[in-house]
């Protein structure tokens, strides 16, 4: 599976990870929606850490999408909410016909 | 849903809508080169801007850190001259200027975090752009319109996920960066129209008004005393002169005479004081 740090670039984690990634993606979600911060940060973190920690870079010669996006390392909640309502990513208009 | 997937399907919905505009995917790859140089720039141009605010705020370091050693000399000033009232407000000032200093230091360091980063992704970017540049030539060299569009499709979701990420560190860089500016430009006005101080404590003027006046005050009191030591070395001649009489005035002039011209000059600089 590839997963994006916004930030930092792609990685690729084996099925393993995958299945612990989801697992605290379940927390994050539940971060969001109950607007808990500290709860955020310490999935989003045990998240980054898993990732850079057992992924492996995808070289830049690759071009593939990601199955999952973690948000940047210092987002907070308000951030990521915005981003999940507005579903708006600056430089909507840039490589784009 | 969860929010990893969530987010990697607004990046994909982004890249889908622009791929299903196309007619000849092959025509659009070389427009969409050019935007990415184009994002480029503009990643290189925000490294530079977060790079000038972070100067920006070095140098109010500069300048706070003086006005607090200035406040400290102020107090130890103060101290020596007895005036602990003076020393204390001194000292006043000084801590809220110290807590403007330890906010900037604080932005100091986010702003240099985000030069960090906003540089790596530049370069990040760059790697990207020109493998994409590669990856065209090869896919427009290669195949036809119909063979090119899952390759084409590939290596410009790939890129277009790239660039959002980029799109997203450089507008919250640029947030931040305007925020430090509107910050930095209140307190270059206070350092530059002197007001940082009555801001601050309010006391400032007074205090070293103040401690200008027992500068001052001080002079005086030496100058003083010095006179009154020279009057008092020279008064029991004088009455011992007036004790000796008429019989022994001329005597006594006679005998003084050394020392008159000194005696006459000093009521004078007495006056004139």
């Amino acid at each position: 599976m590839i997963v994006r740090i916004l930030g930092e670039g792609q990685f690729r984690v084996d099925d393993e990870v995958a299945a612990k990634l989801t697992a605290l993606d379940t927390d994050l979600d539940a971060a969001v929606d109950s607007d808990n911060e500290q709860a955020f940060k310490a999935a989003l973190g045990a998240a980054q850490r898993l990732v850079r920690e057992s992924g492996t870079r995808v070289p830049d010669e690759e071009f593939v999408t990601a199955d999952y996006i973690l948000p940047f390392t210092d987002a907070t909640v308000a951030e990521v909410r915005k981003l999940l309502a507005d579903g708006m990513i600056p430089g909507d208009s840039i490589g784009l016909p | 849903m969860s929010v990893m997937k969530r987010v990697s399907l607004i990046f994909r919905a982004k890249a889908n809508k622009a791929l299903d505009r196309m007619e000849d995917p092959r025509e659009t790859l070389d427009y969409s080169y050019q935007q990415q140089v184009e994002m480029l720039t503009r990643v290189r141009r925000g490294v530079a801007d977060v790079a000038t605010s972070r100067k920006r705020v070095e140098l109010q370091m500069n300048s706070l850190q003086k006005e607090v050693t200035r406040r400290e000399n102020q107090a130890r000033d103060a101290l020596s001259k007895g005036r602990e009232d003076l020393a204390r407000a001194a000292l006043q000032n000084k801590a809220s200027l110290q807590g403007q200093l330890n906010d900037l230091q604080g932005q100091y360091a986010q702003l240099q975090d985000q030069e960090e980063k906003l540089t790596l992704a530049s370069q990040r970017l760059q790697a990207k752009v020109d493998a994409f540049r590669t990856k065209k030539e090869t896919i427009k060299a290669t195949y036809t319109a119909a063979e090119a569009q899952t390759r084409i499709n590939e290596a410009f979701t790939g890129i277009s996920e790239e660039m959002g990420d980029v799109g997203l560190a450089i507008q919250r860089a640029e947030d931040k960066t305007a925020q430090m500016q509107a910050r930095a430009g209140a307190i270059d006005e206070l350092l530059a129209s002197g007001a940082l101080e009555d801001h601050v404590g309010g006391q400032q003027d007074q205090i070293q008004a103040e401690l200008d006046a027992i500068g001052a005050g001080s002079d005086i009191d030496r100058e003083l005393a010095q006179m009154k030591g020279e009057l008092s070395a020279n008064a029991p001649r004088q009455i011992e002169a007036n004790a000796n009489g008429e019989s022994g005035t001329a005597e006594a002039t006679g005998t003084q005479g050394a020392e008159q011209p000194r005696a006459a000059e000093q009521p004078q600089a007495g006056d004139g004081s």
